[in-house]
């Protein structure tokens, strides 16, 4: 029984980065309309800039991690304006096409900059150690990560719910049109969800990499997940996400106690058992 | 006010205007006319920037506005009702009202408390989200959304289709009320007698362009120009 809730609680954490990198990717495929293949590799750079600037440079954690944020936040619009603006009167499959070469080129130059080698960056001092769960030693970053996830899930419950800003972009993504018509700034708002979700994927390889070492081609691994995870809850949905991170998450952690050869099966043994019960995701309309 | 001069717009590589001329002046109501496919929603949505202008003259005031997107039109002071009403799903009534206030940065008379006096069905129904409300309430709803941003022109496109005569009576009225609050109507509708009621002036359209145009009055009593291009 101990084992039973250990692991759950163990899957919970690796849970929350999972939301973390696919509740930016369907923000960005609600509003916008597009599957962005970067996403991953969105994490990736995360990753490697709070490596950088918290284990190299020695910024301060949270700083660190903030700065990554922002950091890709801003490649993110310059993406968003430079690279996919030009293609949304076009056909789909050119945003596949750019994203999807977008992450052999941060993949690249990934490898230039940080070689191909796993990177890890040390846990800062505050959040080591462990707290006794179930009669083991739990890592107190497990929980941080926990307490990250919920957080932000909380933060954009309110921002999506709560703001002006919100609403404008849920009535962006009903209908661009008519949201224009109204006086919303369309492009200003497809703008700012790119680089919320670009901030979020940073975020979830900021704090991951402490748990999941980061090297070049991680983007590829992540946004193969996030995308299972995606079309799990509903793509573009939000709690969909949510919830999808939880079940890939808590699943697969049992999973791997069991069966620890079939770690990625599970993931797309869970998808499939969602599509054949519900084929448009758990929480779609 | 507004003057529309050999406006030619289409979708994709057809065109569905092809030279459209009227105008419409401060205070006024005035009606564009026509069957269906004439060209009088293209013509809205031309004017709103939904639909790019190929080819002529959108004037505004002193402010062109071909070639201008959407929310800068709609900041400029014009809101579009549209015939499908296009009320944000998951957003409430009052959620969608204060939307438009917001979106519009045009704060002026026109609030809540004066869109529920004009419709005050919607008052009750404040909470509720957009997907609730039946065909006549989102029309109300549409109507009282566009007004919340303070518009000194309103686009409305088929505002009786599909309402019923006495919901067409109160309309009627609203629309009365509305003008009487300074705002300037462009609507587009091919129920003659409603235009006959509300309307000053009316262009009537055919095959994309204007073929007729004057007082209400003189183009619904022209029994030649009602039956070639308004009897159904």
């Amino acid at each position: 029984m101990e084992v039973l809730a250990y692991q759950g609680l163990i899957g919970l954490s690796s849970a929350m980065y999972l939301w973390l990198i696919s509740a930016g990717l369907t923000i960005i495929f609600g509003v916008l309309g597009v599957l962005n293949f970067a996403h991953g590799s969105l994490f990736m750079l995360g990753a490697y800039l709070g490596y950088t600037l918290y284990g190299v440079v020695g910024l301060p954690f949270g700083v660190a991690v903030l700065a990554s944020m922002a950091a890709v936040a801003l490649l993110g619009a310059a993406v968003e304006r430079g690279l996919l603006r030009p293609l949304y009167g076009l056909d789909p499959s050119y945003q596949l096409l750019l994203t999807f070469g977008l992450v052999l080129f941060l993949d690249d130059l990934a490898k230039l900059v940080w070689g191909g080698v796993f990177r890890i960056p040390p846990i800062p001092p505050w959040l080591q150690g462990s707290v006794v769960l179930f009669g083991r030693p739990y890592p107190l970053y497990n929980a941080f990560l926990m307490a990250t996830g919920a957080l932000v899930g909380g933060g954009l419950w309110v921002l999506f719910d709560r703001t002006w800003w919100g609403r404008a972009v849920r009535a962006t993504a009903a209908d661009r049109d008519m949201a224009a018509a109204l006086g919303i700034r369309t492009p200003g708002v497809f703008s700012s969800v790119f680089m919320l979700g670009s901030a979020l994927a940073a975020l979830g390889g900021a704090l991951s990499t402490p748990v999941r070492p980061v090297a070049p081609g991680i983007g590829a691994a992540m946004i193969v997940q996030a995308f299972i995870i995606t079309v799990i809850g509903g793509l573009g949905n939000l709690r969909g996400a949510f919830a999808g991170s939880l079940l890939v998450g808590v699943l697969s952690s049992y999973g791997t106690l069991w069966f620890p050869e079939f770690e990625l099966f599970f993931v797309f043994a869970i998808m499939a058992a969602v599509l054949l019960v519900r084929p448009q995701g758990l929480f779609a309309r | 006010m507004l003057v529309v001069e050999g406006l030619v717009a289409g979708y994709g590589s057809s065109a569905v205007l092809h030279g459209v001329d009227f105008e419409v002046r401060e205070g006024e109501v005035v009606a564009l006319l026509g069957r269906n496919g004439a060209g009088k929603t293209t013509t809205l949505r031309a004017v709103m920037g939904l639909v790019k202008v190929r080819g002529g003259r959108v004037r505004f005031r002193d402010t062109e506005l071909a070639g201008r997107a959407p929310f800068e039109v709609a900041h400029l002071g014009i809101a579009y009702v549209p015939d499908d009403r296009r009320i944000f799903p998951d957003l409430t009534v009052e959620e969608n009202l204060l939307l438009a206030r917001y979106a519009s940065g045009r704060h002026g008379a026109w609030d809540l408390d004066r869109v529920y006096r004009l419709f005050p069905a919607l008052r009750e129904l404040r909470h509720l989200r957009g997907t609730q409300l039946s065909g006549g309430q989102q029309k109300m709803l549409a109507v009282g959304r566009a007004l919340m941003s303070n518009p000194d022109l309103l686009l409305l496109d088929e505002p009786v289709e599909g309402l019923a005569p006495l919901v067409v009576r109160q309309l009627e009225q609203t629309l009365r009320e509305i003008r009487q609050a300074g705002v300037t109507i462009l609507l587009a509708d091919q129920n003659l007698r409603f235009c006959r009621r509300v309307a000053d002036r009316g262009y009537v359209l055919d095959k994309g362009a204007v073929q007729v145009g004057g007082p209400m009055e003189a183009i619904a009593s022209d029994e030649r120009t009602v039956r070639q291009y308004l009897a159904v």
